[in-house]
């Protein structure tokens, strides 16, 4: 079977001449769900990036699907842009749109849908996150949890093969927290979630990637990867007060 | 913080006006204020009939001539000006109550002052019988230029974050001691505007960044059609309809 994603070779530096990314091989395949590790500045985010050709011109290739990322071919890209689906860190900045309706309609409508067709896909997308009743509230009147959970079906509605999380558990409160996990564990979706949240990663990521210093560090089950502490500490990664990643294996 | 005001001009309810399409009231304030300014100002009783349409339409939307009232206060700093006029302006005097006044500065005064009032009242009017959404959508239908209604679009949705922001680099200066007391707190205010403006320049970026990524290519879709029938057009025309009677009689009275 055609994996998710297929990331081969992948270096890019910045115009500036920061180098990002020094060779990045992943593969993902249909309906995983992996967690992708790393300290600050270790280029999680310039990986994210490369994924639906925002950012671009460096070595290595991106498949999606079996389909390549070439900025070059304007129809591949509108293509692998409906593929991937990005929920940033900032729920304020994904949801841009007046009322929350229009805002998970944004993405399908770019794709080409209208009437009907539109109103299903929005409706389907936002009862997936369980924020039907919310559709025609304005996006900043809601609580940032909904937010968050609004912004994840701004991407579902465009059918993603590959849902890609950044921070997806970052300033959520614990029940917030829980109910998005609930949400993200009941999707027949293939996951790539960016974090630092290991906890989060052990409850809904049977597979960690870390990448570190531009490169893929260690690719293992999660809770083997959290247990080696020798592995975690050379990386800036700890474990939460309290945390047994032993209870993480059940 | 700052949310739940995003409509504070807009009174919601199910009016007749309320339920016109935006398309059509747009239009007609538009051609209202547009016969009332060229109205000659010596025909101060056409001034009065201007008024008395917009009474009427207030009446007819069920918005509470207090609001109206409280409201018209945001002309104040524009109409200052013309309250200096009588004693600036030259020409012919007469005395009222006293001073004497330019005969040509009193007719200004009362010229803007007029004109003014009736225009806000009338867009008073307006922003409380449509939602600011609709008002966009209204725009958009007039075939005004869709970069200019994004941007607005932008600012209705983002007016909130931004103060929200605003408000909290202000809890942050107080919490270390600053109080605003004299003209040496500018520096410190306007580094702060400074960094808001950086802050939410990015988040613009970001902004661009998510919309990119869902296949936005520099137009936005049309997710809805507002249409409007000649009913509708019929009953938002009888405003500016009646002003122009009014306009007329002025003219051919003259």
């Amino acid at each position: 079977m055609t994996p998710s994603l297929d990331v081969r070779g992948l270096a890019y530096a910045y115009p500036d001449g920061t180098q990002a990314l020094f060779g990045v091989d992943l593969t993902i395949g249909r309906g995983e769900r992996v967690a992708l590790l790393g300290p600050n500045g270790a280029g999680k985010t310039t990986l994210v990036l490369h994924l639906n050709g925002i950012l671009h011109g460096g070595l290595g290739e991106v498949r999606v699907g079996g389909l390549a990322v070439d900025p070059g071919d304007r129809a591949a890209l509108r293509e692998v842009r409906r593929r991937v689906g990005i929920v940033f860190q900032d729920p304020d900045d994904q949801l841009f749109m007046p009322t929350v309706r229009e805002d998970v309609a944004f993405g399908p409508a770019n794709l080409g849908l209208r009437g009907a067709e539109l109103d299903a896909r929005v409706r389907s997308a936002l009862d997936r996150v369980g924020m039907a009743h919310a559709a025609d509230r304005p996006p900043q009147h809601l609580s940032f949890g909904q937010r968050r959970r609004v912004a994840v079906a701004t991407v579902l509605a465009m059918e993603p093969e590959i849902l890609v999380l950044d921070e997806p558990s970052s300033n959520l409160d614990p029940a917030s927290r829980r109910e998005l996990a609930e949400i993200l564990l009941g999707l027949d979706v293939t996951v790539l979630m960016v974090t630092h949240d290991l906890p989060y990663a052990a409850e809904l990521c049977p597979r960690s990637v870390i990448l570190s210093g531009g490169v893929i560090a260690a690719d293992a089950p999660t809770p083997d990867l959290l247990a080696d502490a020798e592995l975690l500490r050379a990386h800036r990664l700890e474990l939460p007060f309290g945390f047994d990643p032993a209870a993480a294996r059940r | 913080m700052g949310a739940g005001h995003a409509h504070r001009l807009h009174l919601p309810g199910d009016s007749p006006v309320h339920r016109l399409p935006p398309h059509c009231k747009l239009v007609a304030v538009l051609a209202f204020v547009l016969l009332v300014v060229a109205t000659p100002r010596e025909r101060m009783w056409a001034f009065g009939g201007y008024a008395v349409l917009l009474a009427a339409v207030a009446l007819a939307a069920r918005v509470p001539f207090g609001t109206v009232a409280r409201r018209v206060v945001i002309e104040v700093p524009f109409v200052a000006f013309a309250l200096l006029m009588p004693f600036i302006a030259t020409g012919e005097k007469v005395t009222v109550l006293g001073l004497r006044l330019s005969e040509d500065g009193l007719w200004g005064a009362w010229n803007i002052l007029a004109k003014g009032t009736l225009g806000v009242v009338a867009s008073v009017l307006l922003a409380a019988t449509t939602e600011p959404r609709m008002l966009l959508l209204g725009l958009e239908r007039l075939r005004v230029p869709r970069l200019i209604v994004q941007i607005a679009g932008f600012m209705l949705r983002y007016g909130d974050v931004v103060a929200a922001e605003l408000g909290r680099m202000r809890t942050a200066r107080a919490s270390r001691g600053f109080e605003a007391r004299d003209v040496r707190a500018t520096g410190v205010l306007a580094k702060s505007l400074g960094a808001l403006f950086l802050r939410s320049y990015e988040r613009g970026e970001r902004v661009h960044l998510a919309m990119v990524s869902r296949g936005y290519d520099g137009r936005m879709p049309v997710l809805h059609d507002i249409g409007a029938t000649p009913v509708q057009w019929t009953a938002a025309a009888a405003l500016p309809l009646a002003a122009s009677l009014v306009t007329l009689t002025a003219w051919m009275g003259a």
